[in-house]
């Protein structure tokens, strides 16, 4: 890239050359050690019958076996299933309408915005208590709805096997999605309004105009937001914890719940490292399309 | 490489500034972070400080202990153990079979440890025979807990048997209360089940199933009955149980709207707090079934390995003031346990306190004396979770009980 | 980026605007819920919340509950509220954030400007390592922390903070910088500027609303953890979130829930701060940055 060129090598440009190099090097550096190598131990101690430290002892496939017969663990995957499929959908889509409502020269937008966002900012050690309260029945929203006179509502889905899953994904909506929502903002304020009003001399509909050129334009967003999500979807584990404990039963268990389990709480690090394993391949299945996309369109 | 040599020096320019630790220090590792019982460690600090040792403090509150556990792997790994963890059961086992704690031998035969602490609780506390840990209270956990003024409004006298505590129940549900409070989470539905367990079996059957793990145990009639009664407690609690703290499980039997709660004795703090004393305004009898018997769990400071003379010092120091009469006493007026020695006077206890230091010693010495297994104490925590995993999905109605029992044997199989 | 105009150029009728205010005051109310239990219960008196008044306004406003979790209630053994912690969480956070932020800067204007064989693959490395699971690098971390000698410390945790921000931190400015015009940059080369030269003198002065978004995200990320914390931080040095979990989670003690609710506010305080003073330019440095991809 850089021009090494005229009269021989003088040593200024020769370390040029070489410092983007030397600059992005502690960082890699760093990478291979903290997370890579971190990888290759986890990938090995799922081979091993380490339980509340890690050992050396080799048990084959031992662990990967057993792990696919604890029933929680096909439990906690087909939850995984649920949660993420519906947490992604519903969070892009209200975080995509929020953004095209507030793109509306709404007044009050300062003050609406940050009321959408500051969920990110909390901690769930103590909100998942406040979700609790207002989900359950007796003393949250049901006994507030029939209190005001709305007699036959019901809404018992956090004390309900069934839908107990589905209440994870509404906290996890209401924390995520005015982030969400922040993202495609910016990446409308950044579409060229040339474009728009063109379209419009043409006698395009609103709804014409979102659907054939706006939308179309957001597609990196879209991408960055499914990034940000499914991050945090894999990695949920303050919310389970604070909202449900896993329960009702297992009823909530998700693969980062299941991983802490095993890994600290029943002193079965082989098995917890082997369900570490099966997520990171999960992720990285997820992952590595996306980043190959979109680096090589890059190019 | 120049990366690393950075590194290195970042981390060693950085590390001078964190202070260097002074000898005569305990560092402890607990998780009583709440009001009553942060001030009742808070006793045994000062007893240190009295004699010169501070008090480096490392409260990890979470999940039982389980978060503090994590702690500790972190710790130890990184070749930075705390002087004194607290720490439960099998937990002080596996720590000492790894050869991390401390000898404290030779103090325990100085002050006759063995002669005072009862034989179930020295299974914990020691490790191939020697000490290595410092046992601080005993929990027993088949307890009711009533509100007196319920009991006489509905004119139920206190249950003598399985049968009748089903009768008292039925009275309540009758007169539209809720019979039993109950917080749906995984270790309130084990505690339960520890007494039912006790209940339909008998000490010999706890011992078979819940120590011994012997599969015929577990998978017998007697567990299909054991489930059998678990799903009669799930016919007597509100619709709302699910995922409720344990303690607003207390406040429904303390507001008079719930009859009896099946819980440890720490539930005792909720309703002296509330102003009600034990005897008048609220009681407390063992499970129907399970009299005669006691399970618990005990609170321990595991002793690690120190090297420096000057630590050790104050490591042993602090063994000795937790086993000291006055910190037992202490500590457990305000934790609502009983102290794990039985030679302490009961005066200052109150009725349920007391009853439960007699009840302690009686069934030590009958060999009615048990480990909990919903609080690490009858098992290890990778079968104890297994079987949680088993009961909380009975409870909720995922099995019956026959498949509950089933269920049991193979998610112990797996556990082990 | 300053081309694209702020507004947009779509036109809705009066009835329409009607219905999107009503839409967006509903959500706000969903957002504003949680947030409003918390406040309404931090300032009533336990025996009310205990009594099952859970969601209604409280009958005797007290602000006890705040003074007690900022001074006085027990954290462990001392009765110390969450005060010391606070600046505990300051000092563990700020280095970090700093240093993480600064790190990526460099490291997206090597991978936008000075692009070598291979540096794309690096960058799809360092990309990945912001999905990787906290829970399995806490014990091969301790050791290595343990090695350096600064486990149990706030420089260890200030380490660890960083390491996991650098892959975020790239990822934010690479995007930004991949939009910033590349002939600045070769005009100030020929004109005799080295690598850092044009980094300080060009780069870093428009890189403002980037910085906002890391600052932003590695604040909060970093604020909000409890687990690293937990883990290489030892008694004194504690995070706010430690002090927080200590207050909140104890199992068999009576739970104060409205001092609770007061510390976790108190606990958010800089977050929510930061999103609130800082979150305009978040979303004008999203827009230039990581949804332009």
């Amino acid at each position: 890239m850089a021009a090494s060129t005229d009269t021989g090598v003088d040593l200024r440009t020769r370390l040029q050359t070489w410092l983007p190099k030397l600059v992005l090097a502690p960082s890699l550096a760093i990478m291979l050690v903290f997370v890579y190598g971190f990888i290759a131990f986890t990938i090995y101690l799922s081979f091993t019958d380490s339980r509340m430290l890690p050992s050396f002892g080799w048990v084959g496939w031992d662990n990967y076996d057993r792990l696919f017969r604890i029933r929680e663990w096909n439990t906690a995957l087909s939850n995984l299933a649920v949660f993420a499929v519906l947490y992604i959908g519903i969070s892009t889509l209200i975080g995509l309408t929020l953004a095209i409502l507030l793109d509306q020269k709404i007044r009050g937008e300062g003050v609406l915005r940050p009321i959408f966002l500051y969920p990110m900012a909390l901690s769930f050690i103590v909100t998942g208590t406040a979700w609790k309260w207002f989900l359950d029945p007796a003393i949250g929203l049901e006994n507030t709805m029939q209190l005001w006179g709305w007699d036959s509502f019901s809404f018992t889905w956090i004390k309900d096997r069934e839908m107990a899953i589905y209440t994870v994904v509404i906290a996890a909506v209401w924390q995520s999605s005015g982030f969400v929502m922040a993202m495609f903002l910016a990446g409308l304020r950044g579409i060229d309004n040339e474009i728009l009003k063109a379209a419009q001399i043409d006698g395009a509909s609103n709804w014409n105009l979102y659907r054939r050129i706006i939308l179309p334009q957001l597609r990196p967003a879209f991408l960055s937001a499914f990034v940000i999500l499914s991050h945090l979807a894999i990695k949920s584990y303050d919310l389970v914890i604070a909202l449900t404990g896993g329960g009702p039963g297992n009823a909530t268990a998700l693969p980062a719940t299941f991983m802490y389990s095993y890994t600290f709480t029943r002193n079965q690090m082989g098995i917890g490292a082997a369900s570490a394993v099966i997520m990171l391949m999960t992720i990285a299945a997820i992952m590595v399309p996306y980043l190959y996309a979109e680096l090589k369109e890059k190019k | 490489m120049t990366v690393m040599k950075k590194l290195h020096m970042t981390a060693a320019v950085l590390a001078l500034s964190t202070t260097a630790v002074a000898a005569q220090e305990v560092e402890v590792l607990h998780w009583w972070t709440s009001g009553g019982e942060a001030a009742a460690v808070g006793t045994l600090r000062d007893t240190l400080a009295a004699g010169g040792i501070s008090w480096l403090d490392m409260p990890v509150a979470g999940g039982g202990g389980s978060d503090a556990m994590t702690v500790l792997r972190a710790r130890v790994t990184a070749g930075d153990a705390p002087t004194a963890v607290q720490m439960l059961g099998f937990s002080i086992q596996d720590w000492a079979a790894e050869g991390a704690l401390a000898n404290l031998d030779a103090l325990a035969a100085e002050q006759g440890w063995a002669a005072v602490v009862p034989a179930a609780l020295q299974r914990f506390s020691t490790y191939n025979g020697s000490w290595v840990a410092a046992p601080v209270n005993v929990h027993s956990t088949n307890w009711v807990w009533a509100n007196t003024a319920l009991m006489a409004e509905l004119g139920i006298s206190q249950p003598t048997s399985w049968e009748e505590f089903v009768a008292a129940m039925e009275t309540a549900k009758a007169a539209g209360k809720t019979a039993l409070a109950h917080g749906g989470q995984a270790w309130q539905e084990a505690t339960m089940f520890d007494s039912m367990v006790m209940g339909a079996g008998g000490p010999d059957f706890y011992q078979a199933a819940m120590v011994d793990l012997d599969p015929a145990a577990l998978g017998s009639d007697t567990m299909v009955e054991a489930f059998n009664r678990m799903a009669t407690l799930r016919g007597f609690v509100d619709d709302n149980f699910s995922g409720r703290d344990w303690n607003l499980a207390t406040a429904m039997v303390i507001s008079g709207d719930a009859l009896f709660q099946i819980m440890g004795d720490w539930a005792k703090g909720e309703f002296v707090n509330a102003g009600m004393t034990a005897g008048n305004e609220f009681t407390c009898f063992r499970v129907p079934g399970t009299e005669g018997t006691v399970t618990f769990n005990s609170d321990q400071f595991a002793m690690f390995n120190v090297t420096d003379p000057a630590a050790q010092q104050a490591q042993l120091a602090m063994a000795s003031a937790v086993l000291s009469p006055e910190f037992q006493v202490a500590f457990n007026l305000v934790k609502g346990s009983v102290p794990a020695r039985t030679d302490i006077p009961a005066d200052q206890f109150d009725m349920c306190g007391q009853m439960g230091m007699a009840q302690l010693a009686e069934a030590g010495a009958s060999g009615g004396l048990f480990g909990s297994m919903a609080h690490g104490h009858a098992n290890p925590p990778s079968v104890q979770n297994a079987m949680y995993d088993v009961i909380t999905a009975h409870f909720n109605g995922e099995y019956d009980a026959a498949t509950a029992a089933a269920e049991l044997v193979t998610a112990v199989e797996i556990a082990q | 980026m300053a081309v694209a105009s702020p507004d947009t150029a779509i036109r809705t009728s009066r009835i329409t605007r009607v219905f999107i205010y009503l839409f967006l005051l509903l959500f706000a109310l969903f957002y504003l819920l949680p947030f409003g239990i918390m406040l309404v219960n931090s300032l009533k008196p336990l025996s009310e919340i205990t009594g099952g008044n859970m969601i209604a306004l409280p009958q005797d406003w007290t602000i006890a509950p705040w003074l007690s979790a900022w001074s006085t209630a027990q954290i462990g053994v001392e009765p110390t509220g969450l005060r010391p912690y606070f600046v505990n969480s300051l000092v563990m956070a700020i280095p970090a954030v700093v240093l993480s932020t600064m790190v990526g800067a460099l490291n997206g204007y090597v991978l936008t400007k000075w692009q070598f064989r291979g540096s794309t693959i690096i960058f799809g490395l360092l990309l990945f390592s912001c999905f990787i699971p906290f829970q399995i690098v806490l014990i091969p971390m301790a050791r290595i922390l343990g090695l350096l000698d600064i486990a149990g410390s706030t420089p260890g945790l200030i380490l660890v903070h960083f390491v996991y921000g650098i892959g975020f931190t790239t990822l934010y400015f690479r995007n930004y910088y991949a939009a910033f015009p590349t002939e600045l940059v070769r005009a100030a080369q020929i004109d005799g500027a080295g690598f850092f030269q044009i980094f300080w003198r060009i780069m870093l002065p428009s890189s403002g609303p980037i910085i906002a978004v890391s600052f932003i995200w590695q604040f909060t990320n970093i604020w909000n953890d409890f687990l690293f914390g937990a883990s290489f931080a030892s008694g004194g040095s504690a995070p706010m979130t430690v002090a927080l979990n200590n207050l909140v989670n104890s199992s068999t003690g009576v739970r104060e829930y409205n001092v609770h609710f007061a510390g976790a506010i108190m606990a958010a305080a800089p977050t929510l701060l930061v999103y609130i003073v800082a979150g305009r330019y978040f979303v004008r440095g999203l827009m230039a940055g990581s949804v332009k991809g």
